[in-house]
């Protein structure tokens, strides 16, 4: 199909010699993407063992919940590309029906209405979006000629705010964050030029006192603890400053499995889901912080290592913005657990309590498996 | 699909997106680089901040009070003992309304009004995490109704403590004192480390005296709390170390047996063995329970305490002072034959009166009609105002209060309890000081017989009467026996001598015990109901006068009927002053008795228990009362009028 020369070339040597499909080519799983996934959700546990006080039904709580979306993963990545492609765009709409669903109808949860109740389980349709995002904008991209006209910019910026203004009035501020992200990241990898990126960046200084306005109580009270932590120590600020203090208290080696005093006795909240990182970092230290991070980082390098070497535009773009927003996601809850970003409520993908957004990272991996082993294997 | 793509333009694309790809790449390294740095620097450089923080969020030092050290008497009978209660203690800070939870806890278990106010005292001197307790001694049936609604009750919980008792209960309350909450005064004098976990303190008698032995020091348990402030674990403790225990010089035998006599009686008692100082019994009538101090007294008890007209929180003993009246008279007459004022041959004839020269006022003795021809044997006995007077006016009152100060009046005994009182030995600059008036002569008459302004103490005068028993050691007298830190030795304490009086001559010592063991054994002698016992005695006693009544007093002398007349309260104060057996002495006693005349038939119950009961003494030959004493006077020598001073 390409007559490009490179291209071949590249092919040719990657697939130097292996001409014929492993068994795991044959059910789409690409071993070196599900051998680090495996790792670090089994680190997960380890780590959720201790937090959850050694609860052995949260363990087995949580690895259903990892069986659930292998599961989920599997199924994702034995559908072709192609069908993604051709899909995209109904899945996006089914997605903007569903979130306006979820506001009309929805359940409401720690304050929030996320839910739609499907009977015997919930389906949060903002979890669609994250993959639907990207999906739509790289269908999209794949017809246009790139790099963007600004028009497309628009256009899709539109694409993106729909769903991002319906997730932010659930409302779920840290979806919404990670629906614009991986929206942006799409953007950005189809050469959104940098003359927009920059005029954006400037727009973004000025606007946020004016989006200030728009925010809730909560977030507001968020920000200004994220900015002055102390201010408040027995308040908003308790999270921060109880997170650094067993991120700290870790050291370089940490205090060891099942000894970490901040999680344990219950100062660090939330310490099985979205801090969950510091409670690593208490018991791992420094050490194992980065072990866990190197893993985190492991994916991402498959992934873009998957990215460059899709064969087409869409499926370019779609592995390329799920990752990118996979690196996202784990780099603003470290960045929110060691007091540089915000509280966002992002957990931590994978390592973090719960079910839903693990199940969509699954299918979102699932997706970049379909991508790597539904390859047409070219021949000269 | 493809068609309309030229391909120059899908290699762009790819290129495009594996530009991006690339460019993102290294913006992530970047960022994760970054977030290394941040974590080498909370984990590595602020390491040991943030390792101290962590403690200090869960690591909490938790006092554990220490054991108070528990009170004998000299033969080992306990005391003073630690018995375990139930309380009800709360935490302030978890117990959210405070003052509902009171009112919703005070219908399941009585609390009075006591209770309440002893709280919110405490209340103010505690921090809100501090446990405080609400009610002491609660009963088994409290416990349990507690236990059936602790849980709308947070920050309520029942406690086992350990609580002061003393078994002996008023008997020994103004020698042992009682130990109670910790107020503010003395919040600011204890070192508030060590108090940490301690409730109470001694707040009067051996309990304050001896707190620093009788507390011990703080322990220490480590805990583990979790973030809502529960201990989970205890990681470490420093054992307490319980007070020392005391053995007291007190007998408690005799203590009761003193008790028992002066029962129905307002006064004192002191027995002090003589030979050391030990206080062997003290005590004040009436007394009070000092277990009602311990859990908190009722304002109500507390009321009829303090405004009883028996005064029993008054320690009389300690701090009663009474002009010593009569019983000052051996003393000066020692200092007359030290001095060589008086000489055992000296007779002066007593009309009932003395005067002084250039005064027409007329010092009457206690007798109308005087005692004829006294000698300073036959003084002591028939304890003659008149030969007093005279002596005095000759020594002059740098004498008398030279030999007073000797034997230890006028200051504080020194005895091992808080807030003695020191009496007064009247002097011309005391009373220039205190009085704004200059000294007369006839201040120093009223000073021979033990009147005017001259006040002593109950232990001042058993001390003053042991001083002679052991004819000159004056020693301390002190209460501690010994202390013993558990399961170690036994540390007694050493008799401290104060002064040695000094006499020149040691037949001076015999005269006047002579005259002493006269007042019992002469028929003339004040003391005859001390007679007839199997043992010698050398006393002394005193009346001093509440209330003069005058001449009419005068007029109608020896009349039993006047006296009971007399409204109780104005009748006179008897004093007695004695030490047995009086060739051997082991036991002085002084006995204070206020509007009673029974301080004789006192002495002797007192005396008789201590040497017959507890001593076992071998009973001496029973010496009649004769007139011996009486026959060594010479003939008259005065001219048969008052002595007049030349």
């Amino acid at each position: 199909m390409f007559s490009v020369n490179t291209m071949k070339q590249r092919l040719q040597n990657r697939d130097n010699g292996s001409q014929y499909r492993t068994i795991w080519q044959c059910i789409h799983i690409d071993i070196p993407l599900l051998f680090a996934l495996l790792l670090l959700m089994s680190l997960g546990l380890i780590i959720l063992y201790s937090t959850s006080s050694n609860d052995l039904n949260v363990v087995e709580q949580q690895a259903l919940h990892i069986g659930l979306a292998l599961g989920v993963m599997f199924i994702f990545a034995q559908i072709p590309p192609t069908t993604y492609q051709r899909w995209a765009a109904i899945i996006y709409i089914i997605g903007i029906v569903l979130l306006c669903a979820v506001l009309i109808m929805g359940h409401t949860g720690k304050g929030a209405q996320r839910w739609l109740s499907l009977g015997v389980m919930h389906l949060q349709p903002s979890e669609i979006m994250k993959l639907a995002i990207p999906m739509v904008l790289a269908w999209h991209y794949h017809k246009i000629h790139l790099p963007l006209h600004l028009r497309t910019v628009f256009f899709s910026a539109i694409l993106i705010l729909i769903p991002t203004l319906l997730t932010a009035k659930q409302p779920d501020l840290s979806t919404a964050i990670i629906l614009v992200i991986s929206g942006v990241t799409t953007l950005f990898l189809a050469g959104l030029s940098w003359w927009i990126i920059s005029s954006i960046l400037g727009l973004v200084g000025v606007g946020a006192p004016i989006f200030w306005f728009f925010l809730h109580d909560y977030q507001r009270q968020r920000v200004i603890t994220f900015l002055n932590p102390e201010r408040d120590p027995l308040g908003s600020g308790y999270h921060i400053i109880q997170s650094k203090i067993a991120i700290g208290s870790g050291g370089l080696f940490g205090k060891g499995w099942l000894n970490g005093t901040q999680s344990h006795l219950h100062f660090l909240p939330e310490h099985s889901t979205d801090f969950i990182f510091a409670a690593c970092g208490e018991e791992f230290g420094l050490i194992g912080s980065i072990i866990l991070i190197v893993l985190f980082m492991a994916i991402v390098m498959r992934g873009l290592f998957i990215t460059i070497n899709a064969q087409d535009t869409f499926t370019r773009l779609l592995a390329g913005s799920l990752t990118i927003t996979f690196f996202v996601s784990f780099f603003i809850n470290m960045g929110m657990v060691t007091g540089v970003l915000p509280v966002m409520g992002i957990p931590l993908p994978l390592i973090s309590y719960g079910g839903s957004s693990m199940v969509t990272l699954m299918a979102s991996f699932g997706i970049l498996m379909s991508i790597q082993t539904h390859r047409k294997l070219l021949t000269t | 699909m493809y068609k309309k793509t030229p391909i120059k333009n899908h290699l762009q694309e790819i290129q495009l997106i594996s530009q991006r790809s690339i460019i993102a790449f290294i913006f992530m390294v970047i960022l994760i680089l970054l977030l290394f740095v941040r974590l080498a620097y909370l984990q590595i450089s602020q390491h040991t901040l943030y390792t101290t923080l962590s403690q200090k969020n869960s690591l909490d030092l938790i006092p554990v009070e220490p054991t108070r050290g528990l009170i004998y008497d000299r033969n080992g009978m306990l005391l003073a003992e630690n018995t375990p209660v139930f309380s009800l203690d709360v935490t302030p800070y978890k117990a959210g309304n405070l003052l509902k939870a009171l009112s919703e806890i005070a219908k399941i278990i009585a609390l009075d009004d006591t209770d309440i106010v002893q709280f919110q005292k405490q209340l103010k001197q505690h921090r809100r995490f501090d446990e405080i307790p609400l009610k002491m001694r609660l009963s088994e049936s409290d416990v349990a109704k507690f236990a059936e609604n602790a849980y709308r009750f947070p920050g309520f919980i029942i406690k086992a403590r350990l609580i002061r008792h003393y078994p002996f209960e008023a008997s020994l309350s103004h020698v042992l004192g009682y130990v109670g909450r910790i107020n503010i005064d003395e919040l600011g004098d204890i070192d508030a480390t060590n108090y940490s976990a301690t409730n109470y303190i001694g707040k009067l008698g051996i309990e304050k005296f001896y707190e620093d032995e009788l507390h011990g020091t703080v322990g220490y348990q480590q805990v583990e709390n979790d973030a809502s402030g529960e201990p989970v674990r205890v990681l470490n403790q420093i054992h307490p170390v319980p007070g020392k225990n005391l053995y007291l010089t007190l007998d408690s035998r005799l203590q009761i047996a003193v008790e028992k006599a002066l029962e129905g009686h307002r006064g004192a008692v002191v027995a002090i063995q003589p030979s050391t100082g030990q206080v062997l019994a003290m005590v004040s009538q009436p007394g009070y329970d000092p277990n009602l101090f311990v859990a908190g007294i009722s304002s109500k008890d507390f009321q009829a305490l303090q405004t009883s007209p028996d005064r029993p929180l008054y320690d009389r003993a300690l701090r009663g002072l009474y002009p010593p009246a009569s019983t000052i008279k051996p003393f000066l007459a020692l200092e007359g034959l030290n001095s060589g004022i008086a000489t055992p041959n000296f007779t002066l004839y007593d009309p009932g009166w003395f005067q002084l020269k250039n005064s027409s006022h007329k010092f009457h003795d206690w007798r109308r009609h005087g005692h004829g021809i006294v000698n300073l044997n036959r003084a002591i006995i028939t304890s003659c105002d008149t030969y007093f007077f005279d002596l005095a006016s000759k020594m002059g009152i740098q004498r008398i209060d030279h030999v007073l100060n000797e034997f230890g009046f006028g200051d504080v005994s020194g005895i091992d309890l808080d807030d003695e009182l020191g009496g007064t030995v009247a002097s011309p600059s005391w009373k220039r000081k205190v009085k704004g008036v200059a000294w007369y002569e006839g201040d120093t008459i009223n000073s021979g017989i033990g009147q005017g302004y001259m006040q002593v103490t109950p232990l001042q005068l058993a001390s003053g009467v042991a001083t002679i028993a052991t004819r000159g050691k004056h020693f301390t007298p002190y209460l501690l026996l010994a202390s013993q830190d558990p399961g170690k030795s036994y540390k007694p304490q050493k008799p401290a001598l104060v002064n040695n009086v000094d006499i020149v001559n040691n037949n001076f010592w015999n005269m006047v015990i002579n005259g002493m063991q006269g007042v019992v054994n002469s028929s003339e002698g004040t003391g005859f109901k001390l007679s007839h016992a199997p043992y010698t005695v050398a006393a002394k006693t005193g009346t001093a006068q509440v209330y003069s009544f005058s001449k009419t007093h005068y007029e109608n002398e020896n009349s039993q009927v006047n006296e009971e007349n007399i409204p109780e309260r104005l009748r006179d104060n008897h004093l007695l002053i004695a030490f047995a057996p009086a060739e051997n002495p082991q036991i002085a006693i002084a006995v204070v008795v206020e509007n009673s005349n029974e301080a004789t038939k006192i002495a002797r119950a007192v005396l008789d228990y201590y040497l017959l009961q507890i001593l076992n003494i071998a009973p001496t030959p029973v010496t009649t009362p004769t007139k011996s004493a009486i026959n060594h006077i010479k003939p008259l020598e005065t001219t048969g009028k008052p002595h007049v001073l030349s």
